[in-house]
């Protein structure tokens, strides 16, 4: 019987990861991650789970913690934000390459410097190369969703990556939203039993984990990962097709919002969705034929879902809440190269909610606005649009 | 010596995961010592400090006494002449040693 309650989106994760009991949880605390490991802790210390719950020096650790703990066998997770993942950062490739499906929740946030504490997307930006499966929540709802679904997405034969599922540092992490929960024996049946097919425990096979190559092997070890992405564009649509016939929503790589009959299309990652569908909504009311494409799954890039839905538009303004300094938005550009040869749409990259600088309903609004312009005179700015930012 | 054949990415077991325990075995790091130790077997005593400490398992030995080295791991790091009790071991430029000379 599933059940409605009302959870921020630490609590609501927290929650979840709950009902799939891992096995290992090495941890690091970081605003605006913190309460998530903290509410878990909880349970650990009222006996409602029994993870090995290890309190680790860094997040550098943590992440070799749940390595280790991944290729003995376990069914290992942790969590972080911006400088503690930029922390992880070498070993998060050797997360990735080891093929040890690691589940990590990741509470976007800024990276420093100047210190920030508040949403952002640089640092999971900055690890999109790193062999990581890559997903982003719009909501409480969708955090709770998405770190079911990445167990089965991580441990799947065809994939075995480790995930990274995000939501927005306190827009999501510390917001109070009501949501629906599996009762525990449907989460837990969904999510199953971690079965690897190597591990260092298993004694009756004794193999070797993390060892040395040279130039003659590393390359077709890395072909390998290319291969298991693209298995992972698969896998990820057949499980979110199974959760959506347990609970009622499905989930894909994109989520296409009033775009069918758009001429001008809006693409955003994250919790700024929900805003844009409501300026959606007032824009249409003003005359102006807008859509929203939501993207959900940033790694393995789904170029094939994201040109097929914005096939037909006229001007596409694709959001970015990080840049990649020397280029633009990771977003936009991304986009704008999957769609290369293959579309005539203006486009224009707007960077906006650096640092967690707001982004509100009159705010986009406005930027429909300006690209509607482009609508009448087929002509588009090369610079990025700046929202939000003192000129 | 025959070419060995290079697998392609489809062949191999995913992650950089070898098969096999103990492979360590199969790789020869002999080759990278500039010292060698040199035993006086005439005053070991057999303590086996110097199998116990050596990094790299390379004592030989056999029904509890040390028979030498094993020159195809040995790395020449000089730990067990560094341990051993009596000093009867000790570590020579292996380049000074002569064609067939004693050392291990």
């Amino acid at each position: 019987m599933a059940q409605r309650l009302g959870l921020t989106g630490n609590d609501a994760v927290a929650y979840g990861l709950k009902q799939v009991n891992p096995d290992v949880i090495p941890a690091y605390p970081i605003t605006p991650q913190t309460e998530m490991m903290h509410q878990f802790a909880q349970y650990v210390a009222d006996g409602v789970v029994d993870t090995e719950m290890i309190l680790v020096e860094s997040e550098h650790s943590a992440m070799s913690a749940a390595v280790g703990a991944s290729l003995a066998g376990a069914r290992a997770c942790t969590a972080t934000s911006s400088c503690g993942l930029a922390l992880m950062w070498e070993i998060l490739y050797v997360a990735a390459s080891c093929r040890a499906p690691i589940v990590m929740h990741e509470v976007n946030r800024a990276l420093s410097a100047p210190i920030n504490i508040h949403c952002d997307h640089s640092d999971t930006m900055g690890a999109r190369d790193a062999g990581w499966v890559q997903i982003f929540a719009e909501d409480v709802q969708e955090s709770y969703d998405n770190i079911l679904q990445a167990f089965r997405i991580a441990e799947h034969k065809d994939v075995m990556l480790p995930v990274m599922s995000m939501q927005d540092g306190f827009i999501i992490s510390h917001t109070l939203e009501p949501l629906e929960v599996l009762d525990d024996a449907s989460a837990k049946k969904f999510v199953g039993e971690f079965k690897p097919e190597y591990s260092l425990l298993d004694v009756d096979h004794p193999r070797t984990f993390g060892s040395f190559t040279l130039q003659n092997y590393y390359f077709e070890f890395k072909r390998q990962q290319v291969e298991a992405m693209k298995n992972a564009l698969r896998v990820i649509e057949e499980v979110g097709k199974e959760y959506g016939r347990l609970t009622g929503r499905t989930y894909g790589h994109v989520e296409p919002y009033k775009l069918d009959d758009a001429d001008m299309a809006l693409v955003a990652l994250g919790s700024t969705c929900g805003t844009i569908k409501e300026a959606v909504d007032q824009a249409r009311a003003e005359g102006i034929k807008v859509g929203l494409l939501k993207v959900r799954t940033f790694r393995p890039f789904p170029a094939a879902a994201i040109v097929g839905a914005l096939k037909g538009k006229k001007v596409v303004g694709v959001f970015d809440r990080s840049i990649s300094f020397g280029l633009g938005g990771p977003l936009f550009h991304e986009v704008r190269s999957a769609a290369f040869g293959q579309a005539n749409w203006l486009c224009r990259n707007i960077i906006y909610g650096l640092g967690g600088r707001d982004i509100n309903l009159e705010m986009i609004l406005a930027t429909i606005r300006t690209l509607a312009q482009s609508l009448k005179t087929g002509k588009m700015d090369a610079e990025p649009m700046y929202v939000g930012l003192r000129d | 010596m025959a070419e060995e054949k290079l697998l392609s990415w489809k062949e191999m077991v995913p992650g950089g995961i070898v098969d096999v325990g103990g492979s360590a075995e199969l790789v020869n790091t002999g080759g990278w010592r500039t010292y060698v130790p040199v035993t006086d077997f005439d005053r070991c005593t057999h303590c086996m400090f110097c199998w116990i400490s050596c990094p790299d398992s390379s004592i030989l030995v056999k029904d509890g006494k040390k028979l030498g080295t094993d020159l195809d791991h040995c790395k020449g790091c000089g730990i067990c002449a560094d341990v051993c009790p009596p000093k009867c071991i000790k570590m020579v430029l292996e380049a000074d040693i002569p064609e067939g000379g004693k050392k291990g």
